[in-house]
């Protein structure tokens, strides 16, 4: 399969599931492509296809590339010379071997992002290894636990944002529930020819360097014109007071990115081929560094299957908000002979990412107009006291019924009879009780032969979570602009700039796994973390530390956990915990959907529950990079 | 003398910085990340960089006709978050003389409680044309309600002499890129200073306001008026000279940053 990848070059054919089985069959050897191809085309900015690696052998090369995705010259950072790095799609079940070697001038590394693996396998430099030095090579190793799609980047300074990222696609070792005749992936990215550390740097000396936005004399007028004197004077004052600005959407804009899908930006057009009625999956993956992207198909609903790497119960939306790092699985059946655009907004609007789903090539279907640039609310301040009413529908859920709040129901099994005891994978059990050794076989990944943990009965049905930890009163300060009066789920608005705009958008309340979760227990204890920042200085933490001021996160190996997180700041952030599942209570109960990256609205508070079956030391942080740079990580330690 | 007493200011600035920036918080002190890992390894992430910054408010030719000079007012730092040292340097050449020659080494932390204002100490030396004069030097900076900057400083040199400094500033976004912004800075002093040309009490304001457009975020040309005036003493001494009390001038400079 992949040798045929290599002869046509960059042949448009997608993958087909039944000719990548067979290539599957056919091969498994050593699967490097001569990668100088992707020079050329890096250079010409034509539509490029993604070269995909099968097997359970890789090499890969990380290198600087000449790239011009803007009418400029630039330089990114490429695996196995492209940008995007080849699609590496492996088999559940196997052990695969990832030997990385580094021919920049600086340290690298890969870490697979979603990942269940040995935290030394991981790929953070200072947390797992050293990192990759240059001209070395490192050899990864382990075995694949988990199907779904993933992806894979660096974790070194700022390469992130210089295209050191692919994606990860793993089969399942059983039937796919997921029935679909084509397979794309559909990876989102922001460019920029400026030097990230330049970006970093603006960001640090004026944070709202890159946002064209701002409220001007002229904005004052309009508002005065549509909602009078009185009120937009006293909304003025009321941010005024504060410093604090409703504009502040993105650190980083369309000043400065460019919109890329699978490395095309917009007018490359990249292509993915279908025949009217099949049904074609759609494999989004943002890889962004810095921009949360609202996808959508005009013409065509878009069924969400999968959620990072997860199986969910099939929900129909016409649009869906990717938190940097998030992955969506979508099934479309587009049934007509015609072409439809695939659309992806950032939130700070502006430009687009674009590629088209056409029977042929070189057809083309209108781009839609923009959505109005949205603006932060007293919602997101916490002062609305509304924040949960802002969704388009409340299902019925109260507010003490809402997950995360105080006196929190238990996580239904606790309440439900015991979980059935049949034929259980006892990998990581020892007479009821989790082995110490779990590590190294983490828990299963939710699935059709993952059975449910059933909980020792004695010791910990009756230790509901009632330790509270790290609950901190916060004061106003240098870390710390602002701490929000109250702070509530905002598990069913889809977020700021998609409320009301007349489409089904996913939310987080939408999400119910397939699967029921594997691990029943409810959890021994909270902890609550509070997201905080300070916009004007752009300094980003969690509980007013950044992560140099801040001691690891403890957990106990086997030991199931309550995260809370209650997001202070007037900006969304996705928080990624590596190498253990995070599991949303959004009120699915037993079906919670397992993620490894939760996006946190402005004065949203979140809660999940994480076993911790791992052992190591593993990331905790904030996906977006330069909140991360600016201290928004902890390490989180699982002995 | 003088000198001793700028460093007794430093000295005892710098004890103050030791007794917590930090947000008080009922968690146990923070400490380093405690975990061992192998010697040689980087740190997951670099989040206390030092990073340089130079900018200009006031980089500008005034004239009101018959006399023209030249005016810069800019002010930089190297440091991290929390620890920074700030250079501040302002003064005037009209015909080969430089007057109102100020330049400033402060050392500045965050103020423990506020979000946007920092605290800052050192010396200030008033180097021009004139005699020269050193103070110890300790004031804020920052960013008050409503986007205002403001920045009160007190000055001490030997004699108990003191002298104080108020500036501030306001951006008004006419758009995206075009900015209107008034400003305005006093001075005090406790003493008269002959050699210096300055009398007791309020002594002098500088004031303007400049429509800058931001061809880039760090490069805005401007065009703008400035009011300055001496008052009291300061304006006798002035007059003795055959200076003038009040000027007008248009002005035409850049504001940059990097």
């Amino acid at each position: 399969m992949h040798e045929d990848n290599k002869l046509k070059g960059r042949s448009m054919l997608p993958v087909s599931r039944r000719r990548f089985v067979q290539g599957l069959a056919a091969g498994g050897a050593v699967a490097a492509l001569d990668w100088r191809a992707g020079w050329a085309f890096a250079e010409t900015g034509q539509q490029q296809t993604l070269a995909t690696l099968t097997g359970k052998d890789f090499e890969l090369t990380i290198d600087s590339l000449p790239v011009n995705f803007t009418g400029r010259r630039s330089e990114a950072t490429a695996v196995n010379g492209s940008v995007p790095g080849p699609i590496l799609r492996w088999r559940e079940g196997d052990t695969v071997t990832i030997a990385v070697t580094n021919r920049l001038p600086t340290p690298t590394s890969i870490h697979w992002h979603g990942m269940r693996i040995p935290a030394e396998m991981d790929g953070v430099p200072g947390l797992s290894y050293a990192g990759i030095a240059p001209g070395k090579t490192f050899v990864y190793r382990f075995p694949v636990l988990q199907n779904g799609t993933y992806w894979y980047h660096s974790h070194s300074g700022f390469q992130e944002q210089l295209g050191l990222w692919g994606a990860l696609v793993i089969e399942p070792r059983d039937k796919d529930p997921i029935e679909y005749d084509r397979d794309y992936v559909v990876l989102l990215s922001d460019w920029s020819d400026t030097n990230p550390e330049t970006l970093y740097n603006n960001l640090k000396k004026q944070s709202d360097y890159y946002n064209f936005h701002r409220r001007t004399t002229g904005t004052f007028i309009e508002d005065v014109k549509s909602k009078g004197v009185r009120s937009t004077v006293r909304n003025r004052l009321k941010l005024g007071r504060m410093n604090m600005s409703p504009t502040d959407i993105a650190d980083v804009t369309s000043a400065t990115y460019t919109y890329l899908m699978n490395g095309n930006p917009p007018d490359a057009n990249w292509t993915a081929l279908f025949k009217p009625g099949e049904r074609v999956r759609l494999r989004f993956i943002n890889a962004s560094a810095m921009t949360l992207f609202d996808v959508r198909i005009p013409g065509l609903p878009m069924t969400v299957v999968q959620a990072d790497g997860n199986c969910v119960q099939p929900v129909t939306v016409d649009e869906m908000r990717l938190g940097v790092a998030e992955t969506y699985d979508v099934i479309v059946q587009p049934l007509e002979d015609q072409a439809y655009t695939i659309f992806a907004q950032p939130e700070s609007r502006g430009s687009y990412a674009r590629g088209t789903l056409a029977p042929r090539m070189g057809m083309t279907a209108a781009i839609p107009p923009m959505d109005p640039f949205p603006l932060r609310t007293m919602a997101d301040m916490g002062m609305g006291g509304m924040a949960q009413m802002k969704g388009t529908k409340m299902s019925g859920m109260s507010s003490d019924q809402m997950p995360g709040m105080k006196g929190m129901q238990m996580n239904g099994a606790s309440q439900n009879s015991m979980p059935e005891m049949k034929e259980m994978d006892m990998s990581g059990m020892r007479d009821g009780a989790l082995d110490p050794l779990a590590g190294k076989t983490p828990f299963p990944q939710p699935g059709s032969r993952a059975t449910r943990l059933m909980q020792p009965s004695s010791q910990m049905i009756s230790r509901p979570a009632q330790t509270r930890e790290g609950e901190v009163p916060l004061r106003l300060g240098p870390e710390v602009a602002s701490v929000p009066m109250n702070t509530s789920p905002r598990l069913h608005d889809p977020g700021d700039g998609l409320n009301g705009n007349g489409r089904r958008v996913l939310t987080y309340a939408d999400l119910r796994a397939l699967y029921k979760g594997v691990d029943g227990r409810p959890p021994t204890r909270e902890i609550i973390l509070h997201l905080t920042g300070n916009m004007v200085r752009f300094i980003w933490g969690f509980d007013a530390y950044k992560f140099s001021q801040a001691e690891p996160i403890h957990l106990k190996l086997g030991e199931r956990v309550r995260f809370v997180l209650i997001n202070d700041t007037m900006m969304e952030h996705p928080i990624h915990l590596h190498g253990l599942w995070s599991e949303l209570e959004n009120g699915s109960g037993e079906f919670s959907p397992y993620k490894h990256t939760l996006l946190v609205k402005p004065a949203e508070r979140v809660s999940y529950l994480i076993s911790a079956d791992t052992p190591g030391r593993w990331a905790f942080h904030c996906h977006l990079l330069y909140h991360m740079a600016a201290g928004m990580f902890r390490t989180v330690v699982v002995s | 003398m003088m000198c001793r007493l700028a460093l007794q200011v430093v000295i005892a600035g710098a004890l103050l910085t030791s007794v917590g920036v930090r947000p008080v918080c009922a968690q146990t002190p923070a400490t380093p990340v405690d975990v061992p890992t192998p010697a040689g390894w980087p740190k997951p992430v670099e989040d206390s960089r030092v990073l340089t910054y130079v900018t200009f408010d006031q980089l500008e030719g005034r004239t009101n006709g018959p006399n023209t000079s030249f005016r810069w007012d800019g002010e930089g730092w190297v440091g991290t978050d929390f620890n920074k040292l700030w250079i501040k340097s302002e003064g005037r050449v009209m015909n080969g003389v430089t007057s109102d020659g100020d330049h400033e080494l402060l050392y500045d932390r965050p103020i423990p409680h506020l979000r946007y204002f920092d605290w800052q100490a050192g010396v200030r030396l008033d180097l021009d044309s004139s005699p020269t004069r050193a103070w110890a030097a300790i004031g804020i900076q920052g960013l008050a309600p409503y986007f205002f900057n403001f920045a009160p400083t007190l000055y001490v040199r030997d004699g108990g002499r003191v002298a104080g400094r108020i500036s501030g500033s306001y951006d008004l976004y006419l758009t995206q890129r075009l900015i209107l912004r008034p400003q305005v800075e006093l001075n005090f002093y406790s003493q008269a200073d002959r050699g210096r040309g300055i009398g007791t009490g309020l002594s002098d304001l500088d004031s303007g306001v400049r429509l800058g457009y931001q061809i880039s975020r760090k490069f805005a040309p401007y065009i703008g008026f400035t009011y300055s005036s001496s008052f009291g003493q300061t304006a006798t001494f002035a007059r003795g000279a055959g200076e003038s009390v009040h000027a007008s001038s248009l002005v035409f400079g850049v504001w940059i940053w990097r």
